[in-house]
């Protein structure tokens, strides 16, 4: 009997009231933080072109009058509330979405009053910024898909951003510190692979043996060599390569056209992970594995093979994604650089329900509030750092809580398979 | 066919179930039949050690990779190996003086050199100064205080485990904990030890509580997994703590640490300075005695434990999950609370922002090799005790940097939770045992 | 008549049992062979290793009389070896299609799935055999029937000339049953080979060219329909005459204690299960809900125990009201509950057998005193209870993980039935249990009926329910379709209600 299940159905009978509640309580909260607390006079400016670009066109600045902005926006959230109270929307969390969206917006517009704030360049920060997150989603989803729990991205990242900057410094080429990223990430994966299949520990302490392996093993040996040859953690940092005409559409160019490697491969698997899970051979087997094991075993096809192939093949994901804390940003390696983007890229992969794109939606809402953070400090928002640095993690928590019990993972996932 | 007894359909007013009415001296004498057999000496004893031969295996063949892995990270054995044909003696003696000199360190930083003792006593009684000899055994003092708050958050960590819950958020709630008591340590005055130090105490006990009643009762109410968001609460302690100990906390608002407790909330310690063993060592075998109790002979504990091992089941035997749910992560979250606050009232009598240092997270490892058994708990938390303040001594004198006892616990938690390994490695039968503590279970909700 | 599959000398052990002892099976081409025997008598050991699941310790297999060693299912698939699986190893949230084609799969360009041509082959299978399946139909969206014929589809895409069908009637209706006779006659006609694997006396009769009885690991005789009868089956497969009937004298019904009026219940996935049932069980008879497998049983009991929320209606425990009252209440009240699933909701299996006695009573006295456990008392009774309700165990310390299913199921009845209670709610009591344990579980219902309790007995055994029960009412789709005299209710009537026909 499913308790969660059942737990689930008394809270949703109020579902429906709380949603509409809680977005009415938004809109009473931009309308006294926000709209109440500027002035009429006052203008907010968005600059839409990019700094430090190669982009030839130039936009014109946005700008908005601050409080008559807020009002409407205000107005807007207070419908949908009350519609939502009466009514019901069906796709309640894609509005939900929406509404977070727009009160950031109003909150910008409140906070960027009577100054200038560059829109492009946030987006960009955002999309950077969510990299990491959206390679540790796809990370776990190519175990999960397969029935491995996978909690040791962190872990897994952790390794990979370190061996990426040692080899690219050591050689010089941060392409084959990017190699060994990768491939130092598939290495921890392949321990959580035959500990938890092999040797069926419970995969979430097998995750966890990875994660502190990766903390002990990196921290020991920076203190060890990197604190004393400081040439070995100094690679530099990929370049932004701009794509020649694309990178001129106005807004989307810079956010889209103009990132590094990291952020492209991130693209490109992205599609791939998505093609190769729902339109291949490979993929049809991996979800049997991961919903079915039995049936796929009877049907001739090798679950533990699978499963040691698309864990191995995660970890390397979560290697890329590693290396895009050294080489793909700042080009050292610091002790627990990762700061719980691996845990971060795991909720995201459970709120995109285990799919690509779902994943990547939510990694782009993680790497906002992220550079969200980032761009305040620059604004002086009278908000101590340490509470904007609270945002996205606050953020899993309330995702986790409203969304988990609507996102039904592979059936499999957590479970060893045995053979009988 | 068995003979009839009153269970039948008639409803008793009173005394509804048989037992109370048999008599006592019978219930005694099948409780005695169930217990072994007393064997020969060494039997017994091989019987009585055989819980201790998992973990045991595991610790040494963990120290055993780890010194592979000292050597092999070690620049001058690897220059030593690169002569290994002109000079293979000198390979060897460089290699095993290396790892003789750094675990010699350890055991030194965990427990103490005997040759110290042995002149700090002949100090003593020729002199009658005990000053030598106290300082002889600081370093098992270091180990016990380091102990203390492994045990509490050992326990933490345990009692979630029996409970069907994985708690990573020790670590969190450690910081929760610490926070509280030093406030009340510091900002309560006048009151006498007798009141000020307990408040301090239970105030520490509810910064955890309050930090694990959080997922507790998020996954009861939504299902939402305990582990991302001990996870998710471990970041936003930290940075709280940040905050608070930079500005409202502030021991002058700008150093970002906290004033001392005041001495009527401090732990009282035993011995002069420099050893700062205290009375939270006693608390800690007092709460794990009691943590036993709890789980293994109340009524509470059962519905613990039943919720843990299947709560389908214990959900169908009327038992409330999700109030079981929230109840064990309040106690563990305060039991770690307590590890928190017992460093602050016992040696440190502040707070600063490195304050947790990885405690809470060790805490899992420890629960995991005592099978978060209260008892066990005591010792795998004496032995982590022992392996901070030895590697520190290590990273002193041999230059191992500290950071190598992550990597033991890691392959610790590894081997003991892969028994095959140790199987496997040293060919001997490590019987897998009933495991009662479930330990997690995907993100399934039960 | 060529020979299709033979077993020589198969042996295989597991710790602790010979699951398959000697055992020596010949298929002729064309036939359909029945394999007879209760459960644990290593029917379906021998069906695993036929298909190369499991390796057997010794003996050999010759599949059109070459020697073959199977690795994995793979091998035997690729020798034209098919299984229809006890449970079904179908992934619901596929699609047919794509469960048929799994591991074998048609593709372009190497990797791409080609479902076009892989959706014509099955239709063209389903025309060929009678076999009408959507494939492009999700499996979790398919009735039971459907997803056994998606199976028996799977077998047949992989053309194999063999096929294992293990106990595949335990899902159906008879009516449904009936069907898949004639799918297996018209297959045998067609050139393939069928074992059929059941402990179904009745079904063997009516469909076996062959019956080879299995008794504890060791073929006890092959024979044919002809020349056998049921009792003969029945004592080959049990080693001795077997009561196929449960004795008992004739209900006295007194007062109203359990009432369902008008209930509504949701399954898991929120779907309507339970729509608006009604009846009433009285003191001192056994009501029989009879009904297929997944008809609302589950959710029913559930709601009746308090495991799971009523959308509509009322459940009333001696006219008062217990809708939705939480379980613990239930269970005070007197209500003792005997789940479907005894391992999951009955029982925590690391526990030893003395906890699982008290699992619902521990915290009452003489069990505990305030938040004190009285271990002494808890012991002592549950010495008791393993001694007069014949539980074998070793002792009450040992975790009830290490007992056998049907001492298990004694543990449940033990705990349940030591409590003053006067509803006994007892949902598939008997199932995966042999025969003695079978015996020894109806005799306690019967016997708590007579001491006068109201007795709920929830079965997918028709037989079950005809031989226990004083009234039957039987459900289907979630709605009581008829509810009869048990003297009155003829098994083929009783089939048709299942199936859903409207009662006359």
């Amino acid at each position: 009997m499913n308790t969660a299940l059942v737990a689930r159905r008394a809270f949703s009978l109020s579902r429906q009231q709380l949603f509409g509640l809680t977005f009415l309580i938004i809109a009473g909260a931009m309308l006294f933080l926000f709209a109440l607390s500027s002035d009429p006079g006052q203008n907010s400016t968005f600059v839409l072109t990019a700094v430090a670009s190669a982009q030839k066109t130039e936009l014109p600045d946005l700008v908005l009058p601050t409080q008559a902005t807020i009002f409407v926006l205000t107005f807007i959230v207070a419908f949908f509330g009350g519609w939502q109270l009466a009514r019901g929307f069906r796709a309640v969390n894609a509005l939900l979405a929406v509404i977070i969206f727009i009160f950031i917006f109003a909150f910008l517009t409140w906070a960027d009053r009577g100054r200038q704030f560059n829109l492009t360049g946030m987006l960009i920060a955002s999309l950077v910024r969510s990299t990491p997150i959206a390679l540790g989603a796809l990370s776990g989803i190519l175990c999960e898909r397969a029935g491995v729990v996978n909690i040791a991205i962190e872990g897994m990242m952790l390794a990979g951003a370190f061996s990426s900057v040692v080899v690219g410094s050591a050689t010089d080429n941060l392409y084959l510190g990017i190699i060994f990223g990768i491939l130092t990430g598939g290495a921890m994966a392949a321990i959580h692979a035959v500990l938890s299949i092999r040797f069926r520990v419970d995969q979430i302490v097998s995750g966890v043996v990875i994660n502190i392996l990766a903390a002990g093993l990196t921290s020991y040996l920076t203190e060890r060599f990197l604190s004393v040859h400081q040439e070995l953690n100094d690679s530099g940092a990929l370049r932004p390569i701009s794509i020649p005409f694309l990178v001129d559409i106005p807004v989307l160019g810079p956010v889209l056209f103009e990132n590094t490697l990291i952020v492209y491969s991130m693209l490109f698997l992205l599609v791939a992970v998505h093609i190769l899970l729902f339109y291949t051979r490979w993929g049809l087997r991996t979800r049997a594995v991961g919903e079915h094991p039995r049936a796929a075993d009877t049907l001739g096809i090798n679950v533990f093979k699978m499963r040691y192939i698309n864990v191995i093949l995660g970890g390397m994901v979560a290697g890329l994604g590693g290396a895009y804390f050294t080489v793909g940003s700042v080009g050292r390696f610091d002790e627990l650089l990762t700061g719980g983007r691996g845990y971060i890229g795991l909720a995201a992969m459970i709120f995109g329900k285990w799919s690509p794109f779902g994943a990547f939606a939510s990694s782009l809402i993680f790497g906002f509030a992220d550079s969200l953070q980032q761009k305040l400090a620059i604004l002086q928002a009278p908000i101590p750092s340490q509470f904007l640095g609270m945002a996205p993690y606050i953020a899993t928590i309330v995702i986790l809580a409203g969304v988990v019990g609507r996102a039904i993972p592979p059936a499999a996932d957590g479970q060893p398979y045995e053979k009988q | 066919m068995p003979p009839e007894k009153n269970w039948g359909c008639s409803w008793p007013e009173q005394k509804p179930h048989r037992g109370a009415d048999l008599d006592q001296a019978q219930a005694e004498a099948t409780l005695e039949k169930a217990k072994p057999v007393p064997l020969g000496g060494r039997a017994a004893l091989r019987r009585g050690l055989r819980p201790l031969r998992l973990p045991g295996l595991a610790l040494l063949t963990a120290l055993i990779v780890g010194a592979i892995f000292i050597i092999v990270t070690d620049e001058q054995i690897l220059a030593a190996a690169g002569n290994f044909f002109s000079d293979p003696l000198g390979f060897f003696t460089l290699t095993l003086g290396k790892i003789a000199w750094a675990y010699a360190a350890l055991i030194q930083g965990a427990v103490s050199n005997p040759l110290d003792i042995i002149a700090g006593l002949f100090t003593y009684i020729t002199t009658g100064d005990n000053s030598t000899f106290l300082r002889s055994l600081r370093p098992i003092s270091e180990s016990l205080v380091r102990a203390t708050p492994f045990i509490f958050a050992g326990l933490a960590v345990g009692l979630g485990f029996r409970a069907g819950l994985f708690n990573i958020g020790a670590e969190g709630q450690l910081i929760m904990g610490g926070l509280f008591s030093v406030y009340v340590g510091y900002a309560f005055t006048g009151l006498p030890i007798f009141i000020h130090l307990p408040l301090a105490l239970a105030a520490g006990f509810l910064g955890g509580a309050l930090w694990g009643f959080i997922p507790g009762f998020l996954k009861a109410r939504v299902g939402a997994h305990e582990v991302i968001n001990t996870i998710m609460l471990n970041w936003i302690a930290i940075l709280f703590s940040r905050w608070i100990l930079a500005g409202p906390l502030s021991r002058d608002g700008f150093v970002p640490i906290s004033p001392n407790v005041l001495p009527s909330a401090a732990l009282p310690q035993f011995f002069p300075n420099p050893i700062r063993f205290h009375a939270g060592f006693f608390l800690a075998l007092g709460v794990a005695y009691l943590v036993w109790w709890f789980l293994f002979k109340t009524t509470a504990g059962f519905e613990l434990r039943s919720v843990g091992a299947n709560p389908s089941a214990a959900r169908a035997a009327g038992m409330n999950i999700g109030r079981n749910i929230i109840l064990a992560m309040v106690l563990s979250g305060g039991l770690a609370g307590l590890a928190g606050t017992i460093d602050v009232l016992g040696w440190r009598y502040n707070m600063g922002v490195d304050f947790a240092a990885g405690v809470g997270f060790d805490s899992i490892a420890v629960a995991l090799i005592a099978r978060s058994h209260p008892i066990g708990i005591i010792f795998s938390g004496l032995l982590f005790g022992m392996l901070r303040a030895g590697t520190k001594q290590m990273e002193a004198i041999a230059h191992v940097p500290v950071d190598i006892v992550f990597i033991l616990q890691a392959l610790i938690i590894m081997f003991v939770a892969a028994p095959e390994i140790i199987r496997l490695l040293y060919r001997i039968r490590v019987e897998r045992g009933v495991e009662e503590a479930v330990l997690t279970r995907g993100w399934q909700q039960k | 008549m060529t020979i299709a599959l033979e077993a020589r000398n198969i042996t295989k052990r597991f710790p602790g049992v010979l699951a398959n002892d000697n055992i020596d099976l010949t298929l002729e081409a064309g036939e359909i062979h029945a394999l007879l025997g209760e459960n644990g008598a290593g029917k379906t050991t021998l069906m695993n290793i036929l298909y190369g699941l499991w390796q057997p310790d010794s003996g050999e297999i010759y599949v059109k009389g070459e020697k073959v060693v199977f690795q994995d299912p793979s091998e035997a698939i690729a020798r034209g070896i098919g299984m229809l699986h006890q449970h079904f190893m179908l992934v619901p949230v596929l699609t047919v299609a794509e469960n048929i084609m799994l591991g074998q799969e048609s593709v372009t360009a190497g990797i791409f799935l080609d479902r076009v041509q892989v959706i014509k082959r099955i239709e063209a299978l389903s025309q060929n055999f009678g076999l009408e399946v959507d494939p492009r139909a999700y499996v979790k969206d398919l009735p039971v029937g459907v997803q056994q014929r998606v199976e028996i589809l799977k077998i047949l895409y992989r053309e194999a000339g063999i096929l294992i069908l293990d106990e595949p009637t335990a899902v159906l209706t008879p009516q449904e049953a009936e069907e898949l006779f004639k799918i297996m006659r018209n297959l045998a006609q067609q050139g393939k080979s069928i074992i059929f694997i059941t402990h179904k006396l009745k079904e063997v009769l009516a469909v076996a060219d062959r019956i080879t009885v299995l008794r504890a690991g060791r073929v006890v005789g092959t024979t044919t329909p002809q020349e056998t009868s049921e009792a003969q089956l029945a004592s080959m497969m049990v080693g001795r005459e077997v009561i196929l009937s449960v004795k008992k004298k004739p209900a006295q019904p007194k007062e109203v204690v359990l009432e369902v009026k008008d209930l509504h219940v949701l399954s898991d996935r929120l779907n309507p299960v339970v729509n608006g049932v009604s009846f009433v069980v009285r003191a001192g008879e056994i009501l029989g809900l009879a009904g297929v497998q997944g008809n609302g049983q589950t959710e029913l009991v559930e709601a009746i125990t308090g495991l799971r929320p009523a959308v509509r209606g009322e459940i009333r425990f001696l006219g008062k009201e217990i809708t939705n009252a939480p379980p613990r209440r239930v269970l005070e009240r007197g209500t003792a509950h005997i789940p479907e699933d005894r391992q999951e909701d009955g029982l925590v299996l690391p526990f030893p057998v003395h906890d699982n006695l008290v699992l619902n009573t521990y915290y009452r006295n003489p069990f505990a005193h305030g938040l004190a456990l009285q271990e002494k008392a808890i012991v002592a009774t549950a010495q008791d209870l393993v001694e007069h309700f014949d539980v074998r165990t070793p002792s009450v310390f040992v975790p009830v993980l290490n007992l056998s299913g049907g001492n298990q199921q004694k543990v449940i009845v033990a705990r349940e039935l030591s409590r003053p209670i006067r509803l006994l709610v007892a949902a598939q009591p008997t199932r995966g249990l042999d025969v003695g344990s079978i015996e020894y579980i109806h005799q306690r219902l019967v016997e708590k009926r007579d001491q006068g309790c109201a007795v709920l007995l929830v079965s997918t055994e028709l037989d079950e329910i005809i031989s226990l029960s004083d009234r039957i009412a039987v459900i289907f789709r979630g709605k009581i379709v008829a509810t009869l005299e048990a003297s009155g209710a003829a098994r083929e009537k009783l089939g048709l209600l299942m199936a859903g026909a409207e009662a006359t």
